[in-house]
């Protein structure tokens, strides 16, 4: 468990070292204030767009974040060779693998932490009252969505080469959950045999991470979601990456270091 | 040849810069003609946006609880705040409170937690008033006497993405006609919504809808009557000029303008005008019969009037 904190925590490190989170929060604070700035009819108390505008580019930061961050890991170490100095250490392939996930997950953590209370303050400069459970929620299910990706984007260094592909794959497949995962048995039941049962299956098997997008309820001022129907939806989120994790390990338990 | 390759190719280009300039400047396609930053980067597409953007509204008017277009959108034919605001005609059917129908699966159950999940319209308080299980409409959030006092007002957060919608195609009418209703009728900015119309106008020269806008500010708010009518009679002369001769006029921007005219004209006993405007009214309603109760009516308080009016003009004993 301690070697895997000691590389989670290598690979904190190195996301405050670099520039994408930066950017990225530069980017979202930029596009949500000029956002802000519009006249609308003269009328300073319009927000809900804002919030909007703002949950958005978070969420979108938050899987660019997540899947770049996870997906350059083992290439970075095995074009640096470090991987195998790791390894040949008393560093199992499980820990290191946790360790890995464990410190991208912690990242995005933090990262969505500084994003969240930036989208607090645009918030409360034009609402009259706080919405503080409502705001924990979205954040604390964003957080634990993001392990999916993760995990996703770990495995997935296991199976391509290059950083690049893995990363552009994985965001394409969350993306297209996130828009349309919801609506893939609907389609489903619409299909001829046997397209029907597969994408019925595939919509069975996929990660449902649309389930974690809580925007419309922050946005629209809904009363949050109850508070064990929240705790489920972290258990599934739990569920789905220790099952990717798993399914990692077992690649790279098996895989040739060289 | 290495050396002169270039020098050649450069005169070659000049060559074809020269005939294809003046072609691409009097070519249609040409986006850069057009003084519209939007319309040179989006082009046509800037019109699906627009509709984007006008349904957006639509479903921040219901505080994000809208149909997808995989959902039964029967009962959302028509944008809600458009229907209210009498901008298009109200085509809508089905159940609006239940769109989704019952929940396909677990998976579908379990996600209906993290949506809207009640039909609310933010002019009636939107998110604080709505319904959980027991169907009864209830409140969250602030007392009950600060929803009364601003709930309607809540309305504004569909605002932006009408604006939004007209900048990207300031053809589409009805965006003027929802926005100024708004505007005017929810959030006492009257200013703002003639304002809103005059640039609809501008875009629009031809439009009954517009045109009957502006009168309606005239008539209820202004207190011009003389305004409104001419506003209106305008409004009638543009709907017979371009929707008559339509195969499926517009027959519901008609019912408007011919049943304003006739009451204004009611209300000013200006009896030949209304009967003139009722018979319009009659033809454009489904209800004709009731029209015709009123026409009646309107004969009854004309036989009245004339019988009235020898008797005014000498008060003296």
């Amino acid at each position: 468990m301690t070697a895997a904190l000691a590389i989670a925590q290598l690979v904190l490190l190195e996301l405050l070292r670099r520039k994408d989170v930066y950017v990225l929060f530069f980017l979202t604070g930029l596009i949500t204030l000029v956002a802000g700035a519009a006249n609308i009819f003269e009328d300073a108390r319009v927000v809900r767009y804002v919030k909007e505008i703002c949950l958005t580019l978070i969420w979108i930061s938050g899987f660019v974040l997540a899947v770049t961050t996870a997906a350059r890991q083992l290439p970075a170490e095995r074009e640096s060779r470090t991987l195998f100095t790791l390894l040949a250490k008393p560093v199992s392939r499980w820990q290191f693998l946790a360790g890995k996930f464990l410190g991208c997950w912690l990242a995005c953590g933090v990262a969505l932490l500084f994003f969240y209370a930036f989208f607090g303050f645009v918030a409360a400069s034009r609402e009259r009252d706080v919405d503080l459970a409502g705001w924990f929620q979205a954040a604390s299910l964003q957080w634990f969505m993001l392990a999916v990706p993760i995990a996703l984007a770990l495995a997935g260094s296991l199976v391509w080469a290059a950083a690049s592909s893995n990363a552009t794959l994985t965001l394409v497949g969350c993306f297209g959950i996130w828009l349309l995962g919801r609506h893939l048995h609907k389609v489903a039941l619409g299909l001829p045999e046997p397209a029907g049962t597969l994408l019925t299956l595939l919509y069975f098997a996929l990660p449902h991470l649309e389930l974690f997008d809580v925007r419309d309820l922050i946005v629209h001022r809904w009363p949050p979601v109850p508070w064990l129907v929240w705790l489920g939806a972290l258990l599934y989120a739990a569920a789905y990456t220790g099952l990717i994790l798993n399914l990692a390990w077992l690649l790279f338990r098996r895989r040739a270091l060289n | 040849m290495a050396r002169t390759l270039p020098p050649l190719l450069f005169l070659v280009s000049l060559a074809l810069v020269t005939s294809l300039e003046p072609w691409f400047q009097s070519w249609q396609g040409n986006r850069a003609q057009s003084a519209d930053l939007l319309a040179v980067l989006l082009g046509d597409a800037r019109r699906a946006f627009a509709n984007h953007f006008f349904i957006k509204a639509d479903a921040y008017f219901h505080s994000g609880y809208y149909p997808s277009i995989f959902d039964n959108r029967t009962a959302f034919q028509t944008p809600h705040m458009a229907a209210d605001a009498d901008a298009k005609e109200d085509k809508n059917s089905g159940d609006e409170d239940d769109f989704l129908g019952p929940p396909r699966d677990w998976i579908d159950a379990f996600g209906r937690r993290f949506k809207p999940a009640t039909h609310t319209h933010l002019d009636a308080g939107g998110a604080h008033t709505h319904a959980h299980g027991d169907g009864r409409p209830h409140t969250h959030g602030p007392a009950p006497k600060e929803i009364e006092l601003g709930g309607s007002a809540d309305v504004r957060e569909i605002l932006p993405w009408l604006r939004a919608s007209a900048a990207l195609d300031p053809q589409k009418v009805e965006t003027y006609t929802t926005t100024a209703y708004w505007l005017r009728q929810r959030m006492g900015k009257v200013a703002e919504a003639e304002a809103f119309l005059r640039d609809g106008l501008r875009a629009n020269p031809d439009s009954h809808e517009i045109l009957f806008e502006l009168g309606r500010i005239a008539d209820e708010h202004r207190k011009d009557p003389a305004r409104a009518r001419n506003l209106w009679e305008l409004a009638l002369a543009k709907w017979q000029k371009f929707e008559l001769p339509k195969t499926e006029p517009d027959t519901f921007s008609l019912l408007q303008i011919a049943s304003h005219l006739a009451l204004l004209a009611e209300r000013e006993s200006r009896w030949d005008e209304c009967l003139h405007y009722l018979g319009l009214w009659k033809a454009a309603s489904p209800k004709p019969a009731e029209i015709e109760k009123r026409i009646t009516e309107v004969h009854a308080k004309r036989a009245a009037a004339s019988q009235v009016k020898p008797q005014t003009p000498n008060p003296k004993p």
